[in-house]
Order: C-alpha cells, then structure tokens, then sequence
C-alpha cells in the first residue's frame, strides 16, 4: 500500500554470460534451489529447481524456445508460467527477475517466503 | 497484416483434419469458413457402423463440436451447398445465396454412393449409405419393416448388412462378384467370411446382377427386388453400397481438370494454384482413396503448403483394411492377390476358420491378408510399409512376430487376449482399457496422439506394437499404424533418413543450419531432435561440424548418469574389465571422501560410485584419476571379457588383451545408441558375447564375430556375422561394423533395430565381401576417433562446460 511494501529489493545474483544460451545454472537460496535459465532470445527466467512431477532438477534439463524439458522424463514446462505443457498437469513457482546492464536481479520479496 | 481469406468446401473428416493440421502451424494467417451440406459439425464417418450397430451412439462419433469452430474463429456454414465457384472473382456462392470470396480455396467434397441405373432405383425406401441422415433412416425403417437388401458386398455393405442383422432385420446381401469384398479379400478369405457370417444370419446371393426394384402392394415404397436370371425376392428396405465416386461436380463446373477425381499434385494443389483438394474427392498420382489414413497424410501436407512452410510432398500411401463387424476378425493390406514376380505363403485350418496369407516378393512382404486371426496384422502392415528384408525370418514369419523376451506388459504380445485392467505400458502404468477409452473419447487416430494423451509406449516403447494393435482393433479401418513416413519429431516433417541426407548433402555443420536450411518450424527444435541432429552432425562431419553440449541430454553434457534425486553417479573406465590395487585404493579413498552412499559392481565389468553431488563431479575425476567411462552415453560403454587363455584352462584366445585393445579402439566413441562388446576366450562364452551389439567368441583357430545382440528391453541374440584368424582382423571387422552402424542406423536406434532394418545381407556385403568397403568404413571410424578427448581430463577440447559444476550461492537473504 505504501511507498515501502511496494518497493521491491532486488539482489544481484549473475552476470548474463555466467547463464550458458540454452542452458541454466542453479542458485541456491537457503534451502531453495533456483534455477536460472536463458535462451537464445537473451530472455531469462527463474523457476524453482523441482519438476512438478518428481521432483527432477528442471536447470539440468533441454531448453527449447520457452520451455525446458525435464531429465528425468521429459515433462515438457513452460519457462514463463512454470506450468507444465499438455498432457501432464502441475506448476512450479517461478521467481520474477529482471536484467540490467547484462546483470541479472532476482526479487528478492519471493525469496523470504520461505 | 490483413488476414488472408480461406474458404472450404465440405466439412468432412479430411478436410477438418487439414484445418486442424493448419491451425497447429499457424493460427493467424487465415480467416477461415467452412461450408457443409450436412447440418452437422464435423463427425467420424466411419464410426457410423457402430452407430448403426447400436454399438455407439451419434454424440460420441462427433470429432469437432460447435464450441470447436467458435473458439478457432472459423466461420461455419452448416447445411449450405455450394453450387458455383466464379475462379476469376475468387467467389463461392451457395444454394441459399450465401456468398464469400477467397484467396485460398480448398476443396473437400469428398464422394457419392453410386446408385445402380434400374428402375425403380427413385422408389422410396430405396437409399444409400453414407451419412447421419442415411442411418437414422435406416434405424427408423428396421423398427418398422422385415426385410431388408443390401446391393453391394464390400467393406460398407457388410457393416451395413451386419448393422440392420443386429437391428432384428431379415438382410441379404446381393453381390455382383464371385467373392465379397473382391477388392480386399482372395476368394479363401471371402468363403471363410461369408461362412461367419450367415452363421450370424446374414444371407447371400454372388454373382448376382440388379435387374429392377418394384413396389409394394399400396405402392408408396420399394416392394420387391428382382434379378438378372428372374429371382424376386421382398425387400422393404434396399441399401445401395456398391461403391463410391469422387464428388467433382462442383470442381469440374469450375472448369478444373479432374480425372475421376479431382486432380492434384505433390503439394495437394488442382490446376488452379489458388485452389487445394483434399480427401475422397482428390486423384492423386491416378489414385483415389476411400480410407481415412491416407487422407489424413493428405491433410498433413496440403496444410504444410497452406501455411506457406512449402515443405512436405504427399507421395501416396499403403492401405489396409479392418472389417468393424463385432466377432469377425479380417485384415488385408497390399498387394494380397499375388502375381507376377510374388511368392506366396500360406496357412488354412478351415475348421477353425483361420487363414493367412503372405505375399512376398524380392525378400519383402508385399501383401497380407488374414481371416480368423489378425493378432499379427499390425507387424505385418509394419513390415510392408518399412519394406523390411525379411530373407532371414522368412520361416518363421508366419507365426508373428516373436516377442519372446519382452518385458514390462507380463508377456502380453496379443491385445485382444488382454483384459482392460491389464497394463499395457509398464513404464507409465498406462492400461488397455484406459487406452481404448481415450482413443474413442477424444478421437484419436495415430500412435502419436494416444502417446500424447495417454502417455503409453511414451517412454521405453517396448509396448507401441501393442498400443498400435489396440489403435486397430478400436478403430478397424480408420487406422493404418503410423504414416508411411516416420517424422523424427513434431518440429519438422522429415525422416530421420532424410536430415541424415540433407546435412551431408549441403554440407551441414551446426545445429542452426540444419534448422534454417531443412525448414524447421520451431526456432531451437525441441528435447527429441536437439540430440539427434548433435550426433548426426558430428558424425558425418567429424573434426568440423561443431558438438553443441547444450543439445545433448543431461547425462553427457554433465559426463555422469543422472539419478532420480539430482545427484550422479560416476563410473571409471576399466579397460576389458580389469584394474589395479592402486585404482581401487582410489575408488575408496574417493568414496569415503565425498561420502558416496552407494558403490557398486557394473554388469559391465566396472564399478559404480551412486549419489555424488554435481559440484563434487571435478574434484572427483580428477582424484580417481582414471578415464572416462562414458556410462553415462550414446557411445562406447565397455568391453566385457573372460579370463582367457591367459589363466583359464579351457582358453583358446587372449580374450582381455582382445578386449583391451578393441575398448582403447572405440575410446571416445558417440553412437546412435550406447554400444556394449564381450570377447571370449572360447565357446563357453563366460563374458556373455550373445546379446551384445558386437560379441567376439574365440576359437582355437582365431574369432568369432556376432553382431546386434541385445540384453535389454528386448533380449535378441547376437547373429553370427563371419570368423576371422587375426586380432587385426577382429579389430577392422567389429570396426567397419560400428561405423557402418555409425553412419546408418537412426538416432536412438541399437545395433538389432538397425540390423532388423536392413537385413544381415547388406551387413555381410559391405563388411565381409566387399573389403575396400570394409576397410574405407575402419579408416573413417580411425579417422574420427583419433585424438579423441577424456572428457573428465580435458574439459576444453571435450567442450564441458565448467560453469554447470558451480551453484551460485546466494550468502545472505534478509526477511522483510
């Protein structure tokens, strides 16, 4: 409502080049694992490292335009929503970054969930 | 950009198909209206002999309900009859007024009952059958009326004959041939069927011609049937079912070339490019067609070029045929009538009321037909479309295909002896019954939307023969396995033959040309293709075409097998299977170490260390300090030997140096699929040489090389492929075979599925005849794996990337 809560705190987690194009690197926020993944569009995201289905790490998975498929077999999620795509069903939390002068930051507000 | 305007004629199943297939690709390009003269949305035509059977009701044969074309935005004008089409205005126009213009016009009329010319053929009661509305008439008149005659006996008229039987009606069916279903069936299976099927009530009358159709008494219906010779006979109902013909009409007012049908090119196009066909209304290449299948390859690519991708021909397609009668089991497909050039073989037991027949020719099945006992009929179909050699099985070809040693459905290798409680996909617990209800629910046609919807035979695969057998069985003549041509994934309508073609052709080195150049849709492709075209490219082009780490699965792009809770394992080379004291002082010391919660002995001769965390992996390698080895690839996996002569009594051969030096041969090696090798030191072949891709069995006067054994999914015994005398020899033989392996076989595919494609004579000729074959192939493969890296020593030249080791900690997050 005020100005304050409002305000997001942003904290820089990595440069653009650490994230390998098609590719992710994990973060690892207490006991979260996140993952950042980036694609060719120069596009980056941020999920929670955990498929909806098994629990497998999404940032080791095939990144393919806006999705990543999952290692351990193959659910097909969406890097936006963090949803999967049909047939299979469940979502995973996404984090909301932002890149500036090739850094990337991560809200930090969604981390303190936790 | 405005919109282009596409306007269709006829709301069919072929026709929908190709909208559906279009939106798929694009959805903005086209305004689209739909003219049908039925007042129906789009139904399953073919499932109303079901309807008719009381089997399934009119609702669930719908395919695309009115909510379908609303959400999609198409224009749907139901009950219209398009009688003009001006081509110079670009113009249709309907019965009722209704007008549109077009920049693109597709035509998907399909086909007309052929009425017999005999009089009386306008009497009431008198009708063909071929839609909702002929159907519910004839429901209608079998709760009236007794007698019914169905003129034709082929695929629809039987259904029908059987439908109007099961609706308490007295039917005969009057045929013109010799045999029913004349153009499906050779005259033994005919007899078979007719016999099955008076025994369900049904009556016969062959060679019979259609003189006249007369009144009743009152004279306000069809009365009496008479034929040529003088018989009459009462019929209160005639169902005329003697064949179809395209519905060109409207195309030829139009002044397009039709020729029995409606004809079109490769690209699904008439004479006028503006203008598309599809369906039972088209001639292709001389050809028209009645089943669904081929019409639903047709829609694929006339959708292709509709949405200006301009890639994909239609090429024509092999047919099979499934009568939907309930109890009667029948299949035919291809060339089944012989001929010229065919061999034949053949099975009758006519008290049990089975037949088969297998026409071959040149070593390929070419035509089947089978009566009482169609389990089979999905192999053989699959046997004929791959035009598969099968010299080797020929045999034993009769009796199926063996699936002896498949796992994971409790031997099942018969749909129809399955209960719909029993698991058919053992991977995705995946049951017939659930399959057959999605295939009937959401209108399923192909193996790849029950995998879709269902998951089944998604995973392994080991059960997609049977998911296809369940595929035929529900849908009868709807379905024809998959296309004759099999994508390598949904990005692209190219056969893995082809991109192989297509990157050596134009010289393809990177990921991206072959997408831009091969005409990808997708902009990075997706998790299936991503991985093959890596290894195609960096196979064809060794040296040049760049690997991309990123399009490689998890396991290989980390150098360590993925395990379900995140973390690897790691496996160290032991070359033939041996190791020293002072490699396992390391092993220990590293699993104590790092904590390693699990060690393990391979059945590959090595040993296993489960449960490392990915950061650790580099620290790891480089304290065992040993090879790579590669258990985690498509690739060389390991060398498996017994002791051999060297401390066993019964020894002939060196079976651990042999093994030693084939596995520093092969370092290094990507494959189409992991590669596993056993050699022997004699016959007793304690390193169990039988099922693997290359088992090398020694002899007291040199080698025994077998080749495409498996013992997995499938357990296959090797075949033998040829005996060599020296260790060089063993090594240029097995050699030449894996790079032969190397270069052909499809993506994904062991060393048995590419044999069983392409027959062990070609294998033989090209690596035991031919020896400047043989020895080009064992250069190539020399070639390509010199200097191959350790991609645990040498992160830069194995191309590992270093960054996926390190997590990006994150130290301190305040609470707010």
């Amino acid at each position: 409502m005020s100005e304050l809560t409002s305000q997001k705190k942003w904290i820089q987690v990595a440069a653009i080049e650490d994230i390998p194009i098609l590719g992710a690197r994990v973060i690892q926020a207490k006991e979260t694992r996140i993952a950042i993944f980036r694609n060719t569009e120069n596009e980056v995201f941020a999920l929670e490292d955990r498929c909806p289905h098994k629990g497998g790490p999404l940032s080791q998975g095939i990144v393919h335009g806006t999705t990543v498929t999952c290692p351990l077999h193959a659910w097909n999620i969406n890097l936006d929503k963090g949803c999967a795509l049909e047939p299979d069903e469940g979502c995973v939390k996404t984090y909301e970054l932002k890149v500036e002068a090739s850094l990337i930051w991560l809200n930090s507000d969604c981390l303190s969930e936790f | 950009m405005k919109k282009q305007k596409l306007v269709m004629i006829g709301n069919g199943m072929a026709g929908v198909r190709t909208i559906e297939e279009l939106l798929k690709l694009n959805s903005d390009l086209y305004d689209i209206s739909i003219f049908g003269s039925e007042p129906h949305p789009n139904y399953n035509r073919i499932l109303l002999s079901p309807v008719l059977a009381g089997e399934q009701t009119l609702e669930q044969i719908v395919l695309n309900d009115l909510e379908w074309y609303e959400s999609n935005g198409i224009q749907l004008h139901t009950g219209k009859k398009i009688t003009q089409i001006n081509r110079k205005e670009r113009t249709v126009t309907a019965e009722d007024g209704t007008s549109e213009t077009y920049d693109r016009l597709l035509l998907a009329t399909g086909s007309l009952p052929f009425i017999l010319p005999v009089p009386g053929n306008d009497l009431p009661g008198v009708m063909a059958y071929r839609d909702i509305k002929d159907t519910l008439e004839m429901i209608d008149v079998s709760t009236r009326y007794k007698n019914a005659v169905v003129i034709g006996g082929g695929l629809l008229g039987l259904e029908a004959a059987n439908g109007l039987a099961l609706r308490g009606m007295s039917v005969t069916v009057v045929h013109l041939a010799e045999w029913l279903m004349e153009k499906q069936l050779d005259k033994t299976a005919a007899d078979l069927l007719r016999k099955s099927l008076e025994s369900k009530g049904l009556k016969f009358l062959l060679n019979t011609a259609t003189e006249a159709l007369t009144p009743n008494a009152s004279g306000d219906r069809v009365g009496h049937i008479r034929f040529k010779g003088g018989l009459e006979i009462p019929a209160d109902l005639v169902v005329m079912a003697a064949g179809i013909k395209p519905n060109t009409a409207l195309a030829e007012s139009a002044g397009l070339h039709c020729n029995r049908g409606i004809v079109v090119n490769d690209t699904m196009q008439t004479f006028d490019p503006r203008v598309y066909a599809v369906g039972e209304c088209v001639s292709h290449r001389g050809t028209t067609y009645g089943l669904v299948a081929p019409l639903f390859e047709q829609a694929k690519v006339c959708a292709n070029h509709l949405a200006e991708y301009g890639i994909g021909l239609y090429m024509g397609s092999v047919t099979s045929t499934k009568l939907k009668v309930t109890g009667v089991d029948l299949f035919s497909a291809g060339n089944f009538m012989g001929g010229e050039g065919t061999e034949e073989i053949t099975l009758t037991d006519s008290i049990g009321g089975v037949y088969k027949k297998l026409v071959l020719k040149d070593d390929r099945l070419v035509g089947a037909c089978m009566f009482g006992d169609t389990a089979e009929s999905t192999w053989y179909f699959k046997l004929m479309r791959d035009m598969q050699n099968v010299a080797e099985m020929r045999d034993t070809l009769m009796f199926g295909e063996s699936n002896i040693g498949d796992v994971g459905h409790q031997g099942h290798n018969k749909v129809a002896g399955m209960t719909d409680e029993d698991e058919v996909c053992g991977c995705n617990g995946v049951t017939k019954g659930a399959i057959v209800k999605a295939i009937r629910d959401q209108g399923l046609f192909t193996l790849d939307e029950v995998k879709k919807c269902t998951k089944a035979s998604s995973s392994c695969g080991s059960c997609t023969g049977l998911v296809e057998q369940v595929l035929m069985n529900v849908l009868g003549t709807d379905y024809s396995a998959t296309p004759r041509k099999k994508f390598i994934c949904g990005c692209v309508d190219l056969s893995h033959d082809e991109i192989r073609q297509g990157i050596r052709k134009e010289h393809l080195i990177s990921q991206e040309a072959v997408r831009s150049q091969l005409g990808w849709r997708t902009p990075n492709g997706c998790a299936t293709c991503r991985p093959a075209i890596n290894y195609y490219l960096i196979s064809t082009w060794p040296h040049e075409a760049k690997d991309d780490p990123q399009s490689r699965f998890i396991n290989e792009r980390a150098h360590a097998n993925i395990q379900k809770d995140g973390t690897y394992s790691v496996v160290p080379r032991m070359f033939g299977g041996l190791t020293t004291p002072a490699e396992l002082r390391r092993i220990a010391d590293v699993a104590e170490k790092y904590k390693v919660p699990t060690v393990k002995v391979t059945g590959g001769q090595r040993i296993d260390l489960l449960g490392i965390k990915k950061d650790d992996l580099p620290a790891v390698w480089k304290e065992l300090d040993m090879p790579s080895g590669h258990a985690y690839g498509k690739s060389i996996r390991t060398v498996k030997t017994c002791v051999g002569d060297e401390h066993c009594r019964f020894g002939t051969q060196s079976s651990m140096r042999m093994g030693v030096e084939l596995e520093r041969m092969l370092f290094g090696m990507y494959s189409p699929h992991k590669v596993k090798l056993a050699v022997s030191g004699c016959p007793r072949n304690c390193a169990e040489a039988g099922i693997k891709d290359v088992g090398i069995i020694g002899v007291e006067s040199g080698w025994e090389l077998y080749i495409g054994g498996n013992g997995g999914i499938k357990t296959e015994v090797a075949e033998f492929l040829c005996k060599v005398k020296t260790d060089e020899e063993v090594r240029e033989y097995s050699g030449a075979f894996l790079q032969l392996y190397r270069e052909e076989a499809w993506y994904l595919d062991r060393t048995v599925h590419y044999l069983q494609r392409v027959g062990m004579d070609y294998i033989k000729q090209k690596i035991v005849d031919d020896a400047e074959s043989r020895k080009a192939l064992y250069e190539r493969l020399v070639f390509d794996l010199k200097d191959a890296p350790d991609p645990w020593k040498d992160f830069e030249r194995a191309g590992v990337d270093v960054r996926q080791f390190k997590t990006i900690p994150i130290i301190e997050v305040e609470s707010v």
